[in-house]
């Protein structure tokens, strides 16, 4: 079965590491992520202005893409590019006047009402395929594992698009647990990572990622578990400055639930691209087990 | 960690463009704020304000204009919207910031440029990164 | 007289008597089909212009001297990109001057030069990162994919689809897709963004061109070949034969036939 699928500009270049092991995962769970043949950058955040219309263009357009080849559902990696897509389509569905201008300035042929449903991975992993089922089908359990689930923002902010209960979210955790890891829950999970004051503020990003770490370590966490590549990025780079800054703070390894996923199915640690990641994740798996300690060699001449 | 001053509150104020500009810009109706800081206490950004974001809204009901635009609070938000999901009353102050914001930059005027951004920064930061700040400060 | 002039004569008779009796038909076939005028309007300005002209000659006709939106005449160089409209519709329609027929009541204006951004840069040390773009043209990012751009191209690109590939880190896309662009800058005079399409995409094919598309193995050894002296002795000769020598080598000269096969070869193989 092939589930249409939006990855946005920073998984086809940074954010690898998030892309190719999602997409063998699913493969190997027998749901193809099929990327849309012809899509364009989603605009990234959702103009929150009432009277803005052109900043919707970019994500309404997307979704009438997928409409028109005939799916009526799109799953998106990226947590970002969700909150766009999704409150661009509730606005389709909601807003008659705005719908109709849209519409007719796209101009691709059909009149958009807000029929295809948006959706985060971890809805589709949730909601369509199941935990129990899901933790059947894993091969290497991530036993020992203490992972600290964070959400970030966009998956849980605004309640009209959050893919669980934006105060208590609990889909990572259990997302973890089917494959066999030890989620650790942490007060600061929903805290926002700085986002894009990276861009004018880079300074900045250290004291927004201060929090997050401190209680994820106090709390005996081993490495971070994310869903955005914003978030990997600031807070990557924001351990890093706090190691500088702030003595006895130790970096932890940050995960893209995929890589997880692909581990825990038990396909190649080479499709995760762990070397893309921050804070070594390799020492930290290799340490519990779960990759080779040495990289195997194959000899020459078979 | 917030200013505290003294403004001067008249009618002129109140009636002003600005605090019509702002209601129709956010959709938000400005008189549903009780003041109780909620926002203020979720906020990650507020220790880096000088104006707090409950203190943002009572400038903008009072018209109180220059005050917000001599403070950096809406340039630092980023846009988490955790003020938005806790307000008792359900009012949603992201789209004040925004307002806020857009008034500025609809003038033609950029907050940052994207030149501003070091050519090592623009080569480092992931597009997302770029996409978003250049929305939030660039008009 | 001569033969010659007797023939000539009689020809030219020939012809005179022709053209007296069909003189009748052609002057009714000419007042049928003269060009019918037609109402333009440049830069707001009435003007009757024989239908069936390109803009550019149109604008001539009425008297205008081109020295600016004006270059190849052919549609490659992208001076005379041109912004017109017609009665009734709000539509906004782009051509070339130099290839676009008038059309009567078309509302015209020529934009020959938009201040569009260009970077700086020593080409020796662009790589082919896509990153080297976002470096470039931070502005890449204001795009909001509005496709007033695609709207706005005389050539029938995707510009939108290009802009969007840039994003993606993708330049060998960007390349292909904006290879029929001839800089007339039309999509920046309508970007919303502020975005410089055209140099953007011309930074995208020079990276592509130099950097990703892979060498041409039998070009360089053909070069290594010519450097190594294979052709200095043919080329000698050729230089130190005499004219008549030219004349008669070019004119026996062998040409290879259209169907010939991979092995084919000249009769005369001491120059391979």
């Amino acid at each position: 079965m092939n589930l249409a699928y939006y990855p946005g500009c920073t998984l086809k270049t940074r954010a690898r590491n998030l892309e190719e092991p999602a997409v063998a995962s699913m493969e190997a769970l027998g749901l193809k992520l099929d990327e849309l043949p012809r899509w364009n950058c989603c605009g990234a955040v959702y103009s929150l202005a009432e009277d803005d219309l052109i900043h919707k263009v970019a994500p309404v357009r997307n979704l009438i893409r997928v409409r028109k080849q005939g799916a009526s559902e799109l799953v998106t990696l990226c947590a970002f590019c969700l909150n766009t897509l999704k409150r661009a389509n509730l606005l389709m569905k909601g807003d008659a006047e705005k719908r109709d201008t849209l519409n007719d300035f796209i101009d691709e042929g059909i009149a958009y009402r807000g029929e295809v449903k948006v959706v985060h991975l971890l809805e589709v992993l949730r909601d369509e395929i199941g935990w129990g089922i899901l933790a059947g089908k894993v091969r290497l359990p991530l036993r020992q594992l203490r992972l600290a689930p964070y959400y970030g923002c966009t998956l849980l902010r605004p309640r009209e698009v959050a893919i669980d209960n934006p105060e208590n979210p609990t889909v990572l955790g259990e997302f973890l647990k089917a494959l066999g890891a030890s989620p650790v829950d942490f007060p600061e999970s929903t805290r926002c990572c700085g986002s894009y004051q990276v861009m004018n503020s880079p300074d900045a990003i250290t004291e927004y990622a201060r929090p997050i770490f401190n209680s994820a370590s106090s709390h005996g966490a081993e490495a971070l578990v994310l869903t955005c590549p914003l978030c990997d990025y600031n807070l990557g780079r924001g351990q890093r400055e706090l190691a500088k800054k702030q003595g006895g703070f130790k970096e932890m390894p940050l995960f893209y639930f995929t890589q997880l996923l692909a581990l825990a199915l038990g396909l190649s640690p080479h499709v995760c691209h762990f070397e893309l990641n921050h804070g070594s994740p390799e020492s930290l798996l290799r340490e519990k087990d779960l990759l080779p300690r040495v990289e195997s060699v194959q000899p020459i001449g078979g | 960690m917030t200013k505290k001053a003294s403004v001067t509150v008249s009618h002129r104020r109140l009636g002003r463009e600005f605090v019509r500009k702002v209601k129709e810009l956010s959709g938000q109706n400005l008189q549903l704020c009780y003041q109780c800081g909620m926002c203020t206490g979720n906020c990650p950004a507020a220790v880096n304000m000088d104006v707090s974001p409950r203190r943002i809204i009572e400038l903008a009901r009072l018209g109180l204009e220059e005050e917000i635009a001599g403070s950096k609070t809406v340039w630092v938000c980023a846009s988490c919207l955790a003020c938005t999901v806790n307000c008792p009353r359900g009012f949603d102050l992201s789209k004040v910031m925004e307002a806020i914001r857009l008034l500025a930059l609809r003038k033609n005027v950029d907050r940052v440029r994207p030149e501003d951004v070091a050519p090592e920064q623009r080569c480092d930061l992931p597009q997302i990164a770029m996409v978003s700040g250049l929305r939030k400060f660039t008009g | 007289m001569s033969a010659k002039q007797t023939k000539k004569k009689s020809v030219a008779t020939a012809v005179r008597q022709r053209t007296k009796k069909s003189t009748e038909a052609v002057v009714k076939e000419e007042k049928k089909v003269a060009a019918r005028l037609i109402p333009i309007y440049i830069m707001g300005k009435r003007y009757e212009v024989p239908e069936g002209l390109t803009i550019m000659k149109a604008m001539e006709y009425a008297g205008y001297m081109l020295i600016r939106g004006c270059g190849c005449r052919g549609g490659t160089c992208g001076a005379c990109g041109t912004v017109y409209r017609k009665p009734g519709d709000y539509k906004l329609m782009v051509a070339l001057a130099c290839q676009k027929t008038v059309e009567p009541d078309m509302y015209i204006a020529q934009i020959p030069f938009f201040p569009a951004n260009r970077a700086a840069y020593d080409f020796a040390e662009v790589s082919a990162a896509p990153e080297e773009v976002f470096k470039l043209y931070p502005e890449l990012f204001r795009c909001v994919a509005c496709n007033s751009c695609t709207k706005a191209c005389p050539q029938g690109i995707e510009v939108m689809d290009a802009v969007s590939a840039l994003k993606k880190g993708d330049i060998a896309q960007a390349a292909q897709l904006s290879f029929d662009c001839i800089q007339c800058g039309l999509c920046t005079s309508r970007c919303f963004g502020e975005l410089a399409q055209y140099h953007m995409f011309q930074l995208a094919r020079r990276i592509y061109g130099a950097r990703i598309v892979p060498r041409a193995e039998h070009l360089a050894e053909m070069v290594k070949a010519i450097n190594q002296g294979k052709y200095d002795r043919c080329l000698d000769e050729l230089r130190e034969a005499g004219e008549d020598e030219l004349k008669k080598l070019y004119q026996e000269r062998e040409i290879e036939p259209i169907s010939a096969g991979e092995d084919w070869k000249p009769k005369d193989t001491t120059h391979l």
